[in-house]
Order: structure tokens, then sequence, then C-alpha cells
């Protein structure tokens, strides 16, 4: 919204603050001026107002002037004293006198129906005779032009210019296009209505029209219609100002997608009060350029509407409340009660002293976001100003931390230092991708409204969301990443929406060396599988076992899945090849899911420190070949199986194949480790061992090299 | 070459200063030249050769006829000219082994890549860090909220803009609930204020970071998906100054003891009065500048007393398990609460231009933050 200092100084007459000093005392109470452009001599400047919805009372001229007032503690002129001046210019002035005017002639108040009481509030209307339509000229011409206004001729401009003077919405209706008279009532359900824009509206049963007898004439605080618009022929006017239902008007404005300056301020409400001096203003300025009034306006009001806005009872306000809520300022003086009392009073509120601290208060029509106690106390630290407040702070508190965050940073931890990093991905997938990923059927999550229809579910699994993130970095030629992604997943249905926390991991690489026993081609796979033993290894949690089996998403044959004892916790390896290839994914993608819901059950393993033995370790290795149905679990169990106390480690050094030359069978190089913590270890013990290792590897139907 | 030593004038310490300081200064001319083994080798033999050589001819030129008592001062000095001798034809070759066997230090050294943490999390928990020194503890709440905990409860009108489908993400095939039962993406971490005065009377100092969602078209600034962290304070005599000095404090803690903030008056139906907060440019210092659009000031957070419809709610929720609750009586309590968007300050922080950044797992803009 757009306001002219040099309209709002006719207003205040007496503010010596210069434009820029305003627009940051108005910023800082609240009526933030955007931009301040200054408008050449004599001119003054244009503000650019951003104000919030909650107070269209200041979307107008008189309402900033209104603030401006009791910032500065100054005299706030009436509304239409600049007007009158205005009026002085024109070639027909003062039709309506200070006292109400007497009828010329026999006349019958022009009728006003208001079928829907609940709806319309108060409805007032004037009717104008021989009036001439013409282009606007004076200070109206001038401000629209400043402030880039569009001039339509002198009965639409009077009506815009009382909008942005005053700020209540009316229309003027080409009274020879009427049939009787006026009906303010419900569109009947399929009821046709041309509007102002040129288009025609079909109407719902909960559309407010204002009609006459026969037809609906424009669409209630939104827009007036086509066939009673004023036309350079128009001859005679009916003014309308009303009041209409916040709800109401946002109803038709959003079901028509029209958002008009009356419909903006209607459903934000309105002032009940303003409506008969808005149509007093209106008809003057058109009355301006010829023509008479015919009769008294009608003014039609609904006492519920009233006692609901203009006339709402008083509210006690205790000076304490406001000490109590605000606290320390940084003047000593504080906010005295006679404080309180001005800054209200300057905002159009009436106080009457009570018993103790008490005022009672009453509201002005204009401040329909005014309702309860804290209300006033904010307007109170408002017109003092934020600043002024000292900066105090309250007692501190016992600091306890979420449940789960010890093992969250653990985790993360872990994976940092392992060269993993931290990512964030979608929350939402397509269902192509909840089909594909998700592990069992646990139901998905549509969306009602989604971002787009490609993506219209709540991610069941973090790992589409992976998988998408390693492809952006191939498509971008980066060919080393190491991601996770710590997040929430959904499952279940509308009715139970079911919340769990995942981990995922991704992976892939470009990396051409082997690092034995595993080879390069297979290294990653080990790497997820190491990774996920590593934050396994932090929790007290079950015996770890791995299983071959796996989801369709990853590759069969070079994908597990983790167990604690027995119950999968994670489900790993290289992407199935299929989706890699839909994907057009350059180089193998190798996956982790772990369910972070059912690690974090488990307790973070408490270290305790074993004694250190300062006898010397001895290392024995042993080179066998081995069919490949043997694997690797097998003979390291059955090496544990021999229960030598004293065998410290069992690693497998080197994994050695050549399926063209030896087929089915593997070289295996293994290393063990003993040593004891008691003594030196003697040469035939060593030897003995070795020969039980021998043996019990031969019996696996492996065959020692020599 | 054959040398001739030059007699001594005189025994007494000035002269044999003299003597020797010239004989250094030849010394240290030769040295300068030892650029090849063969240059060394013939200053070696010069002057340490055992027939010909120059301390050979020296020590029996001068000491052997030196007196008795000028023996110790005459010998102290030679050997000084000794070891210079010895320490030239070190210095050589210690140089020119490291030519030869030593590393190219200025090859780059080897990083193991770390993982990079977040800068976005990062931030995040940067911030609630600071509320855990002033005593905050951390609450979380679900992503998936209803109606009610995301606006009814806080005081949302039931025709407020943001409950448009426009600004809010609706859970689909939930016509048979009622309203207040509703699901949806959470629009704000603000729910978890509720949930957390339901189940916990005061006094409460919670600081609860989170994901949240709207229905916005993403562009540089803006994401459907984004992150914030909210605070409530809630104690008997909880005042906007306490408000104020809390936030101040924490933006000093966050972005250095020389920023300052600005409140001014803002709306939000959960708080009343309600607050927008600016501090001092932290690329300027407040003298206007491209990143704070020549204003001095960049706006950071929303803040307020807490409503007492919203303590209504949360008494209304309290009373269905103990008709007799009080706890939050607005007479006897009173609170304030804040929020901020983590995008927003890591953007700020990190001069990050397109917020898109954070959620493409993109090694190349994660490896900066390495």
């Amino acid at each position: 919204m757009k306001i002219l200092t040099q309209w709002l100084r006719h207003y205040l007459p007496t503010l010596a603050a210069t434009d820029r000093q305003l627009a940051d005392d108005l910023t800082l109470r609240g009526i933030a001026v955007e931009g301040v452009h200054d408008l050449g001599s004599g001119n003054g400047s244009l503000f650019e107002m951003d104000i919030t919805t909650n107070r269209v009372d200041a979307m107008n001229h008189y309402g900033i002037a209104r603030e401006a007032a009791t910032i500065y503690n100054l005299a706030l002129q009436p509304l239409l004293a600049k007007e009158n001046v205005i009026l002085s210019e024109a070639k027909n002035p003062g039709i309506f006198s200070e006292a109400p005017q007497k009828p010329t002639g026999e006349h019958r108040p022009f009728p006003v129906h208001i079928e829907a009481p609940t709806l319309c509030g108060r409805f007032t209307a004037q009717v104008l005779r021989n009036v001439t339509i013409a282009p606007s000229t004076g200070s109206i011409a001038e401000y629209f032009t400043l402030l880039e206004q569009k001039q339509i001729s002198n009965a639409v401009d009077a009506s815009n210019y009382t909008l942005l003077g005053m700020g209540h919405p009316t229309h003027a209706f080409d009274l020879d296009k009427l049939e009787g008279g006026i009906v303010i009532r419900l569109a009947h359900k399929g009821e046709k209505l041309k509007l102002l824009d040129g288009t025609e509206r079909t109407l719902e049963a909960d559309d407010l029209v204002v009609a006459d007898e026969k037809k609906a004439l424009a669409l209630a605080g939104v827009m007036g219609g086509w066939d009673s618009m004023i036309t350079a022929e128009t001859k005679n006017i009916l003014v309308e100002a009303a009041w209409f239902d916040p709800a109401t008007v946002r109803r038709s404005s959003r079901r028509h997608l029209l958002h008009t300056d009356a419909s903006h301020r209607f459903e934000r409400g309105a002032d009940f009060n303003a409506a008969p001096v808005a149509n007093r203003l209106v008809s003057e300025l058109i009355l301006a350029s010829g023509g008479h009034a015919e009769g008294p306006p009608v003014d039609v009001i609904i006492p519920e509407a009233a006692a609901r806005t203009a006339s709402r009872p008083a509210i006690q306000l205790s000076v304490r409340q406001v000490q109590r809520h605000l606290g320390t300022t940084l003047d000593p003086a504080g906010i005295t009660r006679d404080i309180v009392a001005q800054y209200l009073t300057a905002l159009g509120c009436s106080l009457t002293a009570q018993s103790g601290d008490i005022f009672s208060v009453t509201l002005p029509s204009w401040r329909l976001d005014l309702e309860r106690e804290i209300d006033l106390i904010e307007e109170v630290a408002r017109v003092y100003g934020y600043n002024g407040f000292a900066n105090t702070l309250p007692m501190p508190g016992i600091v306890i931390n979420h449940p789960t965050a010890a093992k969250q940073a653990a985790v993360r931890t872990r994976l940092l230092a392992l060269g993993f990093s931290e990512s964030i991905s979608s929350t939402f997938t397509s269902q192509q991708d909840a089909d594909l990923f998700s592990t069992q059927d646990k139901g998905t999550i549509a969306l009602e409204n989604p971002l787009s229809e490609e993506v219209g579910l709540l991610r069941p699994s973090l790992v589409p969301g992976m998988v998408t993130m390693l492809g952006h970095n191939l498509n971008r030629d980066v060919r080393e990443v190491r991601l996770f992604e710590q997040g929430q997943v959904f499952t279940g249905s509308a009715a139970q929406v079911v919340e769990t926390e995942q981990l995922a991991l991704g992976l892939t690489t470009a990396e051409t060396h082997s690092t034995p026993p595993h080879s390069a081609e297979d290294r990653p796979f080990f790497e997820i599988k190491g990774t996920l033993e590593s934050i396994l290894s932090l929790f007290d949690a079950g015996q770890l076992t791995f299983s071959a089996k796996a989801p369709a998403w990853l590759q069969s044959g070079r994908a597990a899945t983790a167990q604690l004892d027995g119950q999968p916790i994670a489900h790993f390896g290289e992407l199935a090849s299929a989706e890699a290839a839909r994907r057009k994914l350059r180089q193998p993608v190798y996956l982790a899911q772990l369910d972070l819901e059912k690690l974090f059950t488990f307790p973070l393993r408490n270290v305790t420190a074993r004694e250190l033995s300062r006898f010397q370790a001895v290392g024995r290795d042993f080179s066998f070949t081995f069919p490949d149905s043997v694997q690797w679990l097998s003979i390291a169990r059955a090496l544990e199986a021999l229960n030598i106390a004293e065998l410290q480690s069992i690693k497998p050094i080197e994994v050695w194949r050549d399926p063209k030359k030896f087929p089915g069978v593997y070289s295996l190089l293994v290393r063990t480790v003993f040593q004891s913590h008691e003594r030196t270890l003697r040469d035939e013990e060593l030897a003995d061992w070795s020969r039980r290792i021998i043996e019990a590897l031969t019996t696996l139907g492996g065959t020692l090299r020599s | 070459m054959t040398d001739t030593i030059p007699q001594l004038a005189s025994h007494d310490e000035p002269a044999l200063d003299q003597a020797f300081r010239t004989l250094a200064t030849e010394v240290q001319a030769e040295t300068a030249a030892l650029t090849t083994p063969e240059a060394q080798e013939n200053f070696r033999l010069h002057w340490l050769g055992r027939k010909q050589g120059r301390l050979k001819l020296i020590s029996e030129a001068w000491l052997k006829s030196a007196p008795a008592e000028a023996r110790k001062p005459l010998g102290i000095r030679f050997n000084q000219l000794k070891q210079q001798i010895e320490q030239a034809l070190e210095a050589p070759a210690s140089q020119k082994s490291a030519v030869v066997l030593g590393l190219d230090i200025t090859l780059p050294g080897v990083i193991r890549s770390p993982g990079i943490p977040h800068p976005l999390l990062e931030t995040m928990r940067q911030i609630v860090e600071v509320f855990h020194h002033l005593g905050y503890s951390t609450n979380l709440g679900p992503q998936v909220e209803t109606d009610f905990y995301n606006f009814e409860a806080l005081n949302f009108p039931p025709n407020h803009p943001a409950r448009d489908t426009q600004d809010t993400l609706l859970i689909a095939n939930q016509q048979s609930k009622p309203s207040r039962d509703r699901l949806l993406m959470r629009t704000h971490t603000s729910p978890v204020q509720i949930r957390t005065m339901v189940q916990q009377a005061p006094p409460i100092r919670i600081v609860i970071p989170g994901k949240v969602h709207r229905n916005d078209a993403a562009d540089a600034t803006h994401s459907p998906i984004f992150h914030q962290v909210e605070g409530l304070c809630v104690d008997t005599n909880i005042t906007f100054s306490d408000l104020k000095g809390t936030l101040d404090h924490a933006m000093k803690a966050l972005f250095g003891s020389s920023v300052k903030t600005r409140f001014f008056p803002s709306f939000f139906p959960f708080t009343e009065p309600s607050a927008d907060v600016q501090i001092s440019c932290i690329f300027c210092g407040g003298k206007g500048c491209r990143k704070c659009k020549h204003s001095g000031w960049i706006e950071l957070l929303g803040c307020g007393m807490v409503d007492p419809a919203v303590f209504a709610s949360v008494t209304e929720e309290r009373r269905k398990t103990n008709p007799a609750d009080d706890a939050y009586n607005p007479e006897k309590i009173s609170g304030f609460a804040f929020g901020m968007g983590v995008e927003r300050i890591a953007m700020i922080q990190h001069g990050i231009s397109d917020i898109g950044h954070f959620y493409s797992g993109d090694m190349r803009f994660l490896e900066q933050f390495a």
C-alpha cells in the first residue's frame, strides 16, 4: 500500500518530524514503512507500506495519521476536515451542511432490505440526482497521479479516494439500471452475475449479493456488477457504504479468485461506524461536480452486528498487569498509569478509572483486533517502543537432552570419522520409488495436495533419496561419494501415520586399487559392511549375524541383511542393476538402510577396558586352498572351536581366485596371532597349535599349500 | 702452495685478536666458494693438511715459540679458528644431502577424507547449544502433525490463510476425520510447544530443532522443506524484557559480542505482544552494504509473549486428564516463545546463494565445509 506524506500531514498539521523520521518511528511501532521515495519539491514523500493483516485500520491515510498522532502525542484533525478543503475548491460546495439536511419536497426513503442480517450488519444508501460524470480535477487528480492510482471518473474516483483516505470500501450504482429497491441476500445457486472486470460468474448459495428486486447487482464486499456500473451517460446514482461479515466476503473472494481492495478490507474486519461517514464523503465528492442529494441517507443497522463491532462491552485493564507482562524499561520511571491512559486514548479508546489500578476501556469501532486485556498491553508496549525495554534474563532451568540425542550423536560422529558426509534429501517420493524401496509392505502416506504429481508420497525409506543424491553427484562427474542421512520415514495409513527414524548410507567410488583380502570391485560392499559393523559396535546390542537374503532393490548376490539376535536391523549392498540402469548411473552404487528406531532400543556400549599383556605376541600364517563352498565364517568358527585361549585373532590376509585355471576353489592366507597374559609362549606350544589349526582347516575341506 | 705465516708482533691480547681476526676473515671468504667437492677438498688440505696445512704451520710458528703466560690465550683463539674451519667443511656437506636425498616438501599433504558435517545441521546444532547453555532442554515432535497442534491450539482462526492448501501440505484420505484431528505436514516447530505444555507443568525452558514443510514453490531462497529452531520459556514472572535479554544474548553468542539487536512489533497468532528481531549486519557492522540491502540490519527471527489463548488451549487439553488442572493459569504464569529459520541463518553465515544446495547431497558443495 502507498501513502502520501502530504496527505497524512493534512490530518496532522502540527507534525514536525521529517518524512524519514516519521518512517522510522512508524516502522519501530509495527506500522512498517518498507520504502521512502522523495517526490520532489513540495510533494513530500511516498511511503511503501507493509501493514500486517491484523491492522486493517492502518491500511489508509487517516489510520496512519492516527498512529503518528499517538507516537508524537499530537492532535488529529477530524476525518472530514481535509475533505472540506477539497470541497471548498469545488463549484458546488456544501450540499450537506453541519445540520442534518431537510428533504426537499416529498420523499420516501429509498427502500433497503437486509434479508441476510447475520451476513450484512449495516447498509447505507444515498440517492444522488442529476450528477455530472466528468474527470476528476484538483487535489484528487494530483494525489492519484502521485500514487499512480488510475483515474476513471469523478464518481469512481470518489469511491477510491474514500478507500485510500479513510479505508472504507463504497460503491456507486447507476440508479436508473435498478429495478426496485435494494435487497441484500444470499445468491441462488447457479445465479449468473457479470462483474466489473467483465467476467460472468456463476454464484453459489452462500455467496452474498447486493441485489434489486429482480437481479443480483454486485458480489457483496468483493466487486460491483457490470450492468449497473457508472458510465458517461449516468445521471442518477445510488451510493452504497455497508458492513459485511468478514468470513462471507473471504469465502466469496476465495471461491471466485477475486482479491480486491474491498474484499481485502472487509475480510479483515472493516469499521462498522465508518459506513455513513464514507457514504457522505463519496456523495459530497460526486456532488462537487453538480447534482443534488435526494433526501437523507438511508442507514439500516442490524443491532446484533453493532454489538459485535462498534458497541462491544468495555474491557478491564490493570496497570499492574501491563507491568507484569512487559517487565523492565530502560527509563527507570517505567510504564506509568498516565502513559497507559495517554497511549490508549490517542488510539481511540475511552478510559474510565475504576478502583485500584484498573481502567475500564471502551474500544474503538475500527480496532476489531482489540478484544482482550493482553491486546491493550500489546498496544502499550508497541507505542512505548520495544527498544525502550531493558535486556533482562530469567533464571535458567535444568538442561535435559532428548532421550536419543546421545545415540544419534554417537552414530553421526562415527560416520563422519569413517568418511561419510551428512546429507538431507527430500521428504517426498514417487509411487514407483515407494513401491521399489519399501522393504516390507507397511503402507504409504499420500499427500492431498502434493508439490507435484511425481512426488505424491511421504518417503517410506531414505534410500530413494540417497540414490538420487548419488546420481546427482555422478551426473556432475563427482565419482567419489560417501553420504549418510539420519531422518524420519513414514508408513501406515492416514488413520495411523507411523514416523520412524532411519539411517541411509550411500557410497560410490572410482577407486581401482584392491585392498586385500578384498578385490577392488568388492571393496565398496565390504566398506559398507564394515561401516555398519562399526556403528553397531557402539551399542550394547545382541548377536550380530549376516544373511545373504536381501530386498529386491539390492542386487542379488551382492547384498546382505544384518541381524541382531536374528532380527533384521539393516539391509545393504549394491543397488539392483535394473534400477541402476533405469537411473542411468555410470558407476555402481552401494547402499545401506538401517532401522535406527530399533537400534536405539539398545543402550550405548559402556567400555570396560581389558588388561594388556606384557608378553610378546606371535603370528603364524597358514596358506590353504578351499572349495568355493567353504565361506570365511565357517573357517573362523572352526578355529574358534579349537578353544585355544591364547589365540587372540584370526584374519583373512589374502584371498586369491582364478576361476579359469582353478575353477571351484580359492586360496586363502590366514593370519593367526597368539599371546598369553601369563607367560612367554614356548615353541612346542606354538607347534602344537599350528598342527591343530591345519588339522581343523583340512577337516573343513582345505588343502595346505606347501 | 706455500704459505708464509707472519710473525706475531706481540703476545698481548689486542695483538692476538688482530692476528686471528685476519685469519678468520680469510676462512670466511674461502667458505663462500665451497660449491664443489673439489673446492671443499682443497680447502681442507689448505687449512687442515697434516704437513703443510696452515693450522699446522701456525701452531708451529706461534704456539711453540710463545712465552708460557701467552699459551693459554693463544690456545683458546687457535681452537676457535679450528672449529670455524671444521664447521665450514660440514655445512656444505649437509646442504648437499638435503638436495639429493630430501623430500619435496612442497608437494601437497595427504589428507584422509573426513566425513563432512552438513552446514545447515551444524548451524542448527550451534543454535541449540546456545540455548542449552541458557538452561533450555531439547524437545522434538512429529513431522506429520494434527490440525489441532499445528494451528488450532496455537490460536490460528479457522479461516487463517496459513491453513489454506496453498500454504500447507495435507495428508490425503481423511475426509471422515473431525477437522482438529486432520493430519498435515507441520508448517512450523511451534506445535511442540503445545505438546510439551500439555505433558508438563511450568517451569518450562525448551528448545525445539526440527524439519518443517510448506506448500512453497522452490527458488533460490525458498524450499518446501526447511528447518526451524523454536524456543519456549514459561514460568512465573517471565516478562517481555526477559525475552529481549534472552534473544539479545543468544544473537551475541551466535554472531559475536559486537552484534546489536533491534525489536519491533509484528503479528503472530500465538504470541502477544509479538516482535520481529533484527541484528546489526554482520558483514558491514551496520553501516549498510549489499548483503543487508543497505539498511544496516538483517531480519532474523520472530518472537513474542505467549498469547493467553494458547495457555487456554493447553489448559483445556490438560483438564481432559485432570479436571482441576490450573498449571497454565495466565494470571499466575507467563512466557515467551521464539522461532528462527535455520536455512536463512546458515545462508547468511556462509554466504550461500541457493537454498537448494542444502538438499542436493552435492559433494562439491559439502567439501567446502570439510
